[in-house]
């Protein structure tokens, strides 16, 4: 129970290779996984557990589309917007894609820096990060009101069938809160790197448990995540 | 058996992971009500599970009055029945089983049994238990609402569990699915702590095949509902949407109490399939737990190692595995391909052989071993003889020909009550009858617990195996009163009202052992350390209960597998984990 020690510090022993050695940690004592850390295997399993409901979600959203006897809307039409006269398919979808996507590489450079110690560029980075998703938010809130204002609702549309809208305002406001979370931890995890949590070690207010710059990794796997399920809403529900 | 672990010096592998910080309560509140102790946290959950089913208790009373004296209790009518048969089962299957494995046996088991001082995330493991009190309050909340408590079935299908000729329709529905994701998001909290415990958290030693088998049969059930409950939850979300919002995801175009309803277009089928890929796998996270303890408690109490350790640990995991892709057997009836039907038969039957192998792994345990019959051992025996007739019943109803004409019977209500009712609650019991010194320092009465288990042993037999009787003769489930039918003899009426007795008896069995429970924790005799002479390493803590951190100043060192009993040559008839071996000092030669 000495209050000195860290869960991460790691002595590196000689471990086998490979096949080998993956069979040498599961059956040694200790740890599963060597070099993962507690708080990176958790939100590894976490991200398993999630990927199952957002599959969930998809798959209904797919069994629903092929299941009810009323066209589906043709999303290239829905999603277009008209700038100057032109009407371009998909074209905020395409913008919104590529922040969200911009913001994983931001995030990977935050976590590179992160473990240099450089705290000011980390948190910038991460703030940039959050900008990024905030952005994210306030498009999809603009596509939502857009939307909603040529009368699309949950339990119906103007163009066919009523799950088209049920299942768009689900998923991406599913999603949406994913990415409204993620932005709120990079918030909070960027102004304790700025304050210098991590190298004072300072405890945690609810967990009173030391912080490390781990965390920015730990913040960083959500956030790619939480892109990547992006990638897939977009191909199955604009592209299909 | 010692086997040599990977890398060690002198027998001990030098540590990897330095002491944990642990979080020192100071007040009375941070350390018995907001405590981040696992031990603590086990208890609430145990006592809140068992209150809330304790509700239950009186609702399956309530059916078995109705059933068994139909007419005769004017306060209980159609709608009713069905809101006591909703309740009764979602609050037994989710709220008090689900609940009292992972969050009670879990919390308490795991880091005591695989070395740690606590669980992972203790902030996060009470914040598990906080958001599960708040879903177990708004499903007790829903028996105060206007229109009482949904009525839908414990699978709240639709369209019928959202449109307005089931009870409950109001308000009953909304509270219980709020009730559900909040469970679940409650469950994930904890279930990741268990995993993130048992894959990263082991003491020096401990290698995941030196885990006793409890903590194999807990941490498997809690991988599954990790990966199960996500389906549940979005189906909840979606049923949710559609009362409330008026979206059509689960319901079809229909006509109700003669005007077109506002839905349309949604599938009914798709909510079967969400929910039977959480429902199946269910059932094995309310099982392994169960399988586990039973593993321990008969090498235990029969002072033999458990026969074919790696067998059974294999067998967890392959039933976990199979559990998810058998789901639609549940839904023979719904109407599938005839090769949907085929493949699904197969696979369920596939389960009965890692299953076989477990039944056949503790009868060979208990083959010529020194058996005690402790109350412990009482409920495993009585486990292994409910599981074995559930199981055989659950291959009739695993062949689709079979289970079509005999799905809507009560043959169904008895064989999931054997197997998944009555077999788990054995576990339950036997675990509480054999940890409960641990946690409390003190003994269970014994004359009460004897008493406790053959009313109760007796009395589940005599409810539900005439039961299967009834379903054979075709007796429809989910009926509050089946009336005067001419496939239907008078002498099966009268077989109702004996098994509603009985019901009525074992429920007032159950009340004396939580007298018991109370009464033994001022008065129940001083256990001391390890009463049943175990040799897993939750017995061998400094102080009995433990303590803070569980392991005083050093955590232990294990050296063995957990069965080490009645080896030749040892001077006691168990060898305790952390005992090192001949040869090599109490801490090895590797501070």
């Amino acid at each position: 129970m000495a209050e000195t020690a860290l869960t991460n510090n790691v002595e590196p022993l000689a471990r086998p290779e490979g096949w080998r050695g993956i069979a040498a940690d599961w059956s040694s004592d200790q740890r599963a996984f060597k070099n993962v850390s507690w708080g990176k295997a958790m939100m590894w399993i976490f991200l398993l557990s999630d990927t199952f409901i957002f599959s969930c979600f998809l798959l209904s959203y797919m069994t629903t589309r092929m299941s009810t006897t009323v066209p589906w809307p043709n999303p290239s039409e829905v999603f277009a917007l008209t700038i100057g006269d032109k009407k371009i398919p998909l074209i905020l979808i395409a913008i919104m894609t590529f922040i969200l996507i911009s913001s994983s590489g931001t995030m990977a450079m935050a976590v590179n820096f992160g473990y240099r110690r450089d705290r000011a560029k980390t948190a910038a980075l991460m703030l940039a990060t959050a900008a990024f998703g905030a952005t994210f938010v306030g498009m999809q809130a603009f596509e939502w009101t857009k939307l909603i204002m040529e009368g699309v609702r949950p339990w119906g549309n103007p163009w066919g069938a009523a799950q088209f809208g049920s299942s768009f305002f689900m998923i991406t406001g599913f999603h949406g809160t994913h990415v409204t979370i993620g932005v709120i931890f990079l918030i909070a995890i960027a102004r304790k790197v700025l304050r210098g949590d991590f190298d004072v070690e300072r405890r945690g207010f609810f967990t009173s448990r030391k912080g490390h710059y781990e965390i920015v990794e730990i913040t960083g796997l959500y956030w790619h995540f939480v892109d990547l399920v992006w990638v897939f809403i977009f191909a199955l529900f604009y592209l299909w | 058996m010692v086997d040599v672990p990977f890398d060690t010096v002198a027998g001990v592998p030098p540590a990897e992971v330095g002491e944990v910080e642990l979080y020192h309560p100071r007040s009375w509140w941070t350390k018995y009500v907001f405590s981040q102790d696992a031990k603590v946290i086990a208890v609430q959950y145990s006592i809140t599970a068992m209150s809330i089913g304790m509700v239950a208790l009186v609702l399956s009373w309530l059916m078995r009055l109705q059933l068994g004296f139909p007419g005769t209790f004017s306060f209980i009518d159609a709608n009713q029945y069905l809101q006591f048969i909703t309740m009764h089962g979602m609050i037994m299957v989710i709220y008090l089983l689900t609940a009292l494995f992972l969050g009670g046996f879990g919390n308490y088991l795991i880091p005591l049994m695989v070395g740690a001082r606590d669980m992972v995330f203790p902030y996060v493991n009470m914040l598990s238990y906080w958001v599960y009190l708040l879903a177990v309050v708004v499903l007790a909340a829903t028996f105060f609402v206007p229109g009482g408590p949904t009525g839908a079935g414990w699978t709240l299908y639709p369209p019928q569990a959202i449109l307005s000729g089931t009870p409950g329709q109001d308000w009953g529905i909304i509270f219980m699915l709020a009730s559900l994701i909040l469970f679940i998001i409650g469950f994930t909290m904890g279930g990741l702590n268990y995993v993130v415990t048992v894959l990263q958290a082991r003491t020096r030693g401990m290698t995941l095949m030196r885990l006793p088998l409890t903590v194999w049969g807990i941490f498997t059930a809690t991988v599954m509902a990790l990966l199960a409950f996500p389906a549940l939850f979005v189906a909840s979300v979606m049923l949710l949407l559609d009362r409330l919002l008026g979206t059509s995801f689960f319901m079809p175009t229909l006509v109700e109490m003669g005007t077109l309803t506002k839905y349309g277009g949604g599938s009914p089928i798709l909510f079967q399939h969400l929910f039977w890929f959480f429902g199946h796998p269910e059932v094995y996270i309310v099982a392994l737990p169960a399988f586990g303890i039973i593993s321990d408690l008969i090498s235990v109490h029969a002072r033999k190692n458990i026969f074919g350790y790696r067998m059974m640990v294999w067998a967890i995991v392959a039933i976990g595995a199979l559990s998810f892709v058998v789901w639609a057997h549940h839904m023979y009836v719904s109407g599938m391909h005839p090769y949907f039907g085929f493949f699904f038969a197969t696979t369920t039957l596939i389960i009965a052989i890692p299953t076989a192998i477990k039944v056949y792994n503790w009868v060979l345990t208990l083959w010529r071993g020194d058996i005690h019959l402790t109350i412990p051992m009482l409920f495993a025996l009585a486990f292994i003889i409910t599981f074995v007739n559930g199981g055989l019943t659950g291959l009739f109803l695993g062949n689709v020909v079979v289970d079509v004409p005999l799905s809507d019977t009560m043959f169904v209500v008895a064989h999931f009550h054997m197997v998944m009712g009555i077999a788990p609650i054995m576990a339950v019991f036997g675990g509480i009858y054999h940890w409960y010194p641990k946690v409390t320092g003190r003994m269970l009465n014994e004359a009460l617990g004897r008493f406790h288990f053959w009313v109760s042993f007796l009395g589940a037999y005599a409810v539900f195996f005439p039961m299967h009787y009834l379903g054979l003769l075709g007796m429809p489930r989910r009926y509050h009163d089946i009336g005067e039918t001419s496939f239907i003899p008078a002498s099966a009426h009268d077989l109702n009202a004996f098994m509603s007795v009985a019901a009525l008896i074992v429920g007032f069995a159950q009340l004396v052992f939580l007298f018991n429970l109370i009464w033994s924790l001022f008065k129940g005799k001083e256990a001391g350390g390890n009463p049943w002479g175990a040799a897993s390493l939750e017995w061998q803590t400094p102080e009995t209960p433990p303590g803070h951190g569980n392991w005083g100043k050093e955590l232990p060192i294990v050296y063995r597998w957990a069965y080490d009993y009645s080896v030749p040559g040892a001077i006691r008839d168990f060898v305790p984990q952390n005992e090192p071996p001949a040869g090599l000092s109490a801490q090895g030669s590797h501070p």
